[in-house]
């Protein structure tokens, strides 16, 4: 069952990134031009996002889930150089491309060559991590 | 700007909120990509809601072409500068433990300091990064 509400939700995703233009890195990178010919689509996209997921999250907080045993959503609080760092470095890749791992899936079901080339770099992204985060933990950083 | 320049991205966004939700009350799972897709190539747990979920984010454009309303793409970006974006999107989210959905829309919903700060962070460097590409160089 946990597949088929999967498969839902991300028809969903998909299909509000394409009626929204989200999946468009030039929407996105004309939201990210504030200086330029700004586009404010992507605002308008978070907030229909929020207006619909934080009451939502409100009215789901602590409620078992119907396929599963319960929720399982993170419960750490505080604030730690790899988020500061993680962070800074994805808006920096977003900032340059306009692409960030949601659209560039939705992207497959349009333009697979360009989708495929990003995920691939994207999947090397994350397998680099495994060495740069525990160096950015061994820092000493602010905790 | 048109009428529906301004309502298809509100309803595809609230399409994308919606989404968050059925995940959340049916899976218990937050709906982050970057964390699914990672948790996908690093074959954790749950890897067939992980792929039925992958599955549909990708069907859904071609259903819609089929019904006559065809996304859009439009990249711009120079291949080397694409690949390296690429590699920083897959880094920073992987050590910032999430992206676009998973703090900017999960975890806002969940009035998470750490999400919070994280979209900040990306919003502001992401706004930085186009002002350095396109009027300064």
């Amino acid at each position: 069952m946990t597949v088929i509400s999967a498969l839902l939700a991300g028809l969903l995703l998909g299909a509000g990134l394409t009626i929204s233009g989200m999946v468009n890195p030039a929407v996105v990178l004309g939201f990210l031009d504030i200086t330029g010919a700004w586009n404010p689509a992507l605002l308008l996209v978070m907030a229909g996002a929020l207006a619909v997921a934080l009451p939502g999250y409100w009215l789901l907080q602590g409620r078992k889930p119907l396929f599963a045993e319960k929720q399982l959503v993170p419960t750490r609080r505080d604030i730690d150089a790899p988020l500061i760092v993680g962070s800074t470095i994805f808006g920096l890749g977003w900032g340059l491309a306009g692409i960030c791992p949601g659209p560039v899936l939705t992207m497959f079901g349009i333009n697979p060559l360009m989708a495929f080339i990003f995920v691939s770099a994207m999947t090397v992204g994350i397998m680099l991590s495994r060495f740069v985060e525990p160096w950015l933990r061994g820092t000493g950083a602010p905790d | 700007m048109s009428a529906s320049d301004i309502l298809m991205p509100l309803i595809g966004g609230a399409m994308i909120g919606l989404a968050a939700l059925v995940l959340l009350a049916m899976n218990g799972r937050v709906m982050g990509v970057s964390g699914i897709w990672s948790g996908l190539i690093r074959l954790s747990d749950g890897l067939a809601w992980r792929l039925a979920f992958v599955a549909g984010t990708i069907t859904a454009p071609i259903l819609l072409a089929a019904l006559g309303r065809p996304g859009q793409v439009q990249i711009e970006t120079p291949t080397p500068v694409f690949l390296i974006a690429g590699l920083l999107v897959g880094l920073g989210t992987a050590i910032g433990s999430g992206c676009t959905s998973g703090h900017g829309i999960c975890g806002i919903s969940r009035l998470s300091p750490r999400s919070i700060v994280a979209t900040l962070i990306f919003i502001g460097v992401g706004l930085a990064t186009v002002f350095v590409v396109r009027h300064v160089f």
